[in-house]
């Protein structure tokens, strides 16, 4: 499971797979919630909406860039692996982009054009927020399918789109849940009560295809000790999906107490997800065809990128904590002055 | 005439998506600095005029922001879809320099922003100034890093190749290669002219639509003299950078030149149809010796032609003629077009300074001076800095074919096996995309142009009478 720490051919990669990883799990929560957001946005009345926006509108730059941090560690530290991958999901990786566009430019228009183009913008930004979910849900499900493309995986593919999106929505509602008071915030728990089923569903789809795909991640999840060393991981979710459940039927508490924590552990769930996911796929990048120590870019190049990420990742951390700390509260309309 | 097979077709997807994109950086990277440059002058003055220019200007600069960001992800995702060959070649130098602005630049632009934007009444005015600040270096370095990576594809060093696969040497020599410099210089002062432009032409509609407020005038003067003063720097810059790209590369220079053979006391040529099948220029009309008077600084100095680029086989190893001719002439027609109003328009204002409202102070320039027919003049200016900064880019990037990486790999080679209907669906649709969001994007800057004149520039949308408000506000001015 760790490289050798001693050889850098070895461990760069390796740390740089754990960097990317990292990044593709903060953005899924970060801007997990901000599609989420977007998904919910047609249940939501016209004053509602703005409030919506104003939950989001100081963060979904900076969200979205964990997304452009990801790819571009994909693409400098395993640059054959996105070739590969991203040739392989042409389409799907052209309809979230354009999806980002759209979600992207709505945000701005919506509050700049005409009033009687609101409506309109309102809409692609739904539209847009929705298409990059599904599609960023199709892709993981290809990516699990090993990135074949038959009738079967796509159906796997249309499954974890679903999924996903669904997913978004309840870790959007549970956002909402902390930004937001009076009649949203009940609208909210309610969004995220009938959205559970989402995460329950994605992930135990995917944790039941991953071993049946391929026999080496049946293995590694199954033999003994291996089993008995992972067990907390599906244990924990579990457990955590209950917490939540329980939770969120008695919500909002009083003086709107731990409004943050259906937040915090549906982070914590999508967080253990991914780590299962992660330990799946290890130590390949191309599924089941290129790992990660065979698609390295050469060690100097990566060596000159971690020296400056020790220095600007705790930077970008910190100031984004300003950020959040600067927004925090109860969200209202967004005002330039 | 090149049949539309996947390569060509990926290289017109790429060129339509970084098109797109690099309209939007070239407002944003001068309108941060320029935001900024209103932000101190409040904080100095306690002037309510510039803080209207700064909230007046911030919307367009979250707009375009917004433009840039979701259509530069698409970028980066494009090298993998589009360009895999790229990656494995140069991806220990590219990826690097990529990762460089992704956390130098982005991060910060993104998170400030928000900042910027939304955060004047809750943070002290230190921290909103601060960040402002911090928005428009961001956008700046974003700009360095990306032309350093740019500029390295077209003049290459510090590197070796091994088994196919560049690996770096020298960093320093990477970063600071040959036509950096020049690049990065035309491409500032160029965003800077863009913004200079738009200013000018937004608040020359803005006048003409009746605004007579103060702050219409500040930023018509601002942006006439800020494009009056940069357009000879770029001129300047521009014969630089062009010296620079006859020594690295030739035949882009013969290319812009329309000069087929090599030769002494070269012609510069004004109009021509260049002919790849004949290899000659149909039409043309040519000054005698002026080509190399330019290029050599000397009238009989020798001037490289496009046959010295076409190798014993045939295969031609220079870029298409007639778009790095034509992309050419139609930069330096646009700049021409910039030096003449800013000049004239300064000139204007400077000849009738008396006219001025305040006319019991000293000023230099009165906004008063300019006619009429000069705002209706300045109003399609507005976006000429867009036309320039394009076929500035065409000009160098077409002028860069048949090579992705100078001397290292063509971008034939780049291209990523994808069924060529598969490029073609998805470049239907990104063409659709991008022509609704120019739309939208030129709409939306009138329409806060024309609320702003009728004196409705608060977040209240009361549209119920726009249509009698439009008629009244495009009365005349006085």
């Amino acid at each position: 499971m760790f490289p050798d720490f001693a050889n850098p051919a070895e461990w760069l990669p390796w740390a740089f797979a754990s960097l990317m990883g990292f990044s593709i799990l903060v953005y899924v929560v970060l801007d997990g919630f901000d599609l989420g957001v977007g998904i919910l946005f047609p249940l939501a009345d016209d004053v509602e909406k703005d409030k919506m926006i104003g939950s989001i509108g100081p963060f979904w730059d900076a969200n979205e860039t964990w997304l452009v941090l990801a790819v571009g560690l994909l693409l400098v530290a395993f640059p054959t692996a996105h070739g590969m991958i991203l040739t392989a999901l042409y389409l799907p990786v052209f309809i979230m982009l354009i999806g980002l566009i759209l979600r992207g430019v709505a945000f701005e228009f919506r509050a700049k054009a005409h009033a009687k183009h609101k409506r309109l913008w309102n809409n692609l930004f739904f539209a847009g927020s929705t298409l990059t979910a599904l599609s960023q849900g199709f892709m993981l499900g290809l990516y699990i399918m090993g990135l074949e493309q038959t009738l079967a995986t796509y159906a796997f593919g249309a499954l974890t789109a679903v999924a996903l999106a669904v997913g978004y929505s309840f870790i959007g509602a549970t956002w909402l849940i902390h930004k937001a008071e009076g009649g949203l915030q009940l609208k909210a728990v309610q969004w995220a009560k009938e959205s559970l089923w989402g995460i329950i569903i994605g992930i135990g789809a995917v944790s039941l295809a991953t071993p049946l795909v391929s026999t080496r991640i049946f293995d590694r999840w199954l033999d003994f000790p291996n089993a008995f060393y992972l067990a907390p991981i599906p244990i924990i979710s579990l457990v955590l999906v209950v917490v939540l459940w329980r939770m969120i039927r008695q919500m909002p508490f009083e003086n709107d107490a731990r409004s943050w924590l259906p937040f915090a552990v549906s982070t914590a769930i999508f967080a253990l997800a991914y780590i299962g996911l992660a330990y799946s796929f290890y130590p390949y990048v191309v599924p089941e065809q290129l790992t990660i120590y065979e698609a390295a870019a050469a060690p100097e190049s990566l060596m000159i990128i971690l020296v400056g990420a020790c220095f600007v990742v705790p930077t970008i951390a910190g100031y984004s904590l300003l950020a959040y700390y600067i927004f925090r509260g109860k969200a209202t309309a967004l005002r330039y002055d | 005439m090149e049949a539309l097979d996947t390569l060509m077709l990926s290289r017109i997807q790429f060129a339509a998506n970084i098109s797109f994109h690099i309209l939007f950086p070239t407002i944003t990277i001068a309108l941060g600095w320029v935001l900024f440059f209103f932000r101190v002058r409040f904080a100095q003055t306690s002037d309510e005029k510039w803080m209207n220019a700064y909230r007046f200007w911030v919307k367009i600069f979250a707009l375009s922001f917004a433009m840039g960001v979701v259509s530069g992800i698409t970028m980066s995702f494009q090298f993998g879809t589009n360009w895999p060959g790229f990656m494995e070649t140069v991806g220990n130098i590219a990826g690097p320099l990529l990762a460089y602005e992704v956390m130098t630049a982005f991060f910060l632009e993104a998170v400030f922003i928000g900042i910027m934007l939304f955060g004047f009444s809750r943070v002290p005015g230190w921290l909103h100034m601060l960040a402002t600040f911090l928005v428009a270096f961001g956008t700046t370095m974003s700009a360095f890093w990306i032309i350093v990576l740019n500029s390295w594809m077209h003049t290459p060093q510090g590197f070796e190749m091994v088994d196919g696969v560049a690996f770096a040497t020298n960093w320093w020599e990477i970063i600071f290669n040959p036509s950096m410099p020049y690049r990065f210089a035309h491409m500032m002062i160029a965003s800077f002219l863009t913004v200079a432009f738009l200013i000018a032409g937004v608040s020359a509609l803005r006048r003409l639509m009746g605004d007579g407020s103060r702050e219409v005038k500040t930023m018509l003067k601002t942006g006439l003299v800020l494009g009056a003063m940069l357009i000879p720097a770029q001129i300047y810059v521009g014969d630089l950078h062009g010296l620079n790209t006859k020594v690295y590369q030739p035949a882009k220079v013969a290319a812009m030149e329309g000069n087929w053979e090599t030769g002494t006391n070269v012609p510069l040529i004004l109009f021509a149809l260049p002919n790849e099948e004949t290899r000659s220029n149909d039409y043309e009309i040519g000054i005698p010796g002026l080509a190399s008077l330019i290029l050599t600084h000397s009238w009989d100095g020798e001037v490289v032609g496009l046959n010295e680029f076409v190798e014993e086989d045939g295969t031609v190893m220079h870029p298409p003629v007639a778009p790095v001719f034509w992309s050419f002439r139609t930069m330096v027609g646009t700049g021409m077009a910039m030096l003449a109003m800013s000049w004239l328009g300064v000139f204007l204002m400077w000849k009738r300074r008396r006219m001025h409202d305040a006319s019991t102070t000293k000023h230099w320039l009165a906004v008063e001076g300019l006619p009429k027919v000069m705002l209706y003049a300045l109003v399609p200016m507005a976006f000429s800095g867009w036309v320039a900064t394009l076929a500035g880019w065409y000009t160098t990037e077409i002028g860069r074919q048949p090579w992705l990486v100078n001397g290292v790999v063509t971008t034939a080679e780049a291209v990523a096996q994808v069924p060529a209907g598969m490029v073609a669906g998805t470049l239907v649709g990104y063409l659709v995309a991008y022509a609704a969001l120019l739309f939208a994007y030129i709409s939306v800057i009138v329409y806060l142009a024309r609320k702003a004149a009728r004196g409705d520039d608060g977040r209240a949308i009361d549209m119920e009478h726009s249509g009698k408000a439009q008629v009244a506000a495009l009365q005349p001015a006085e």
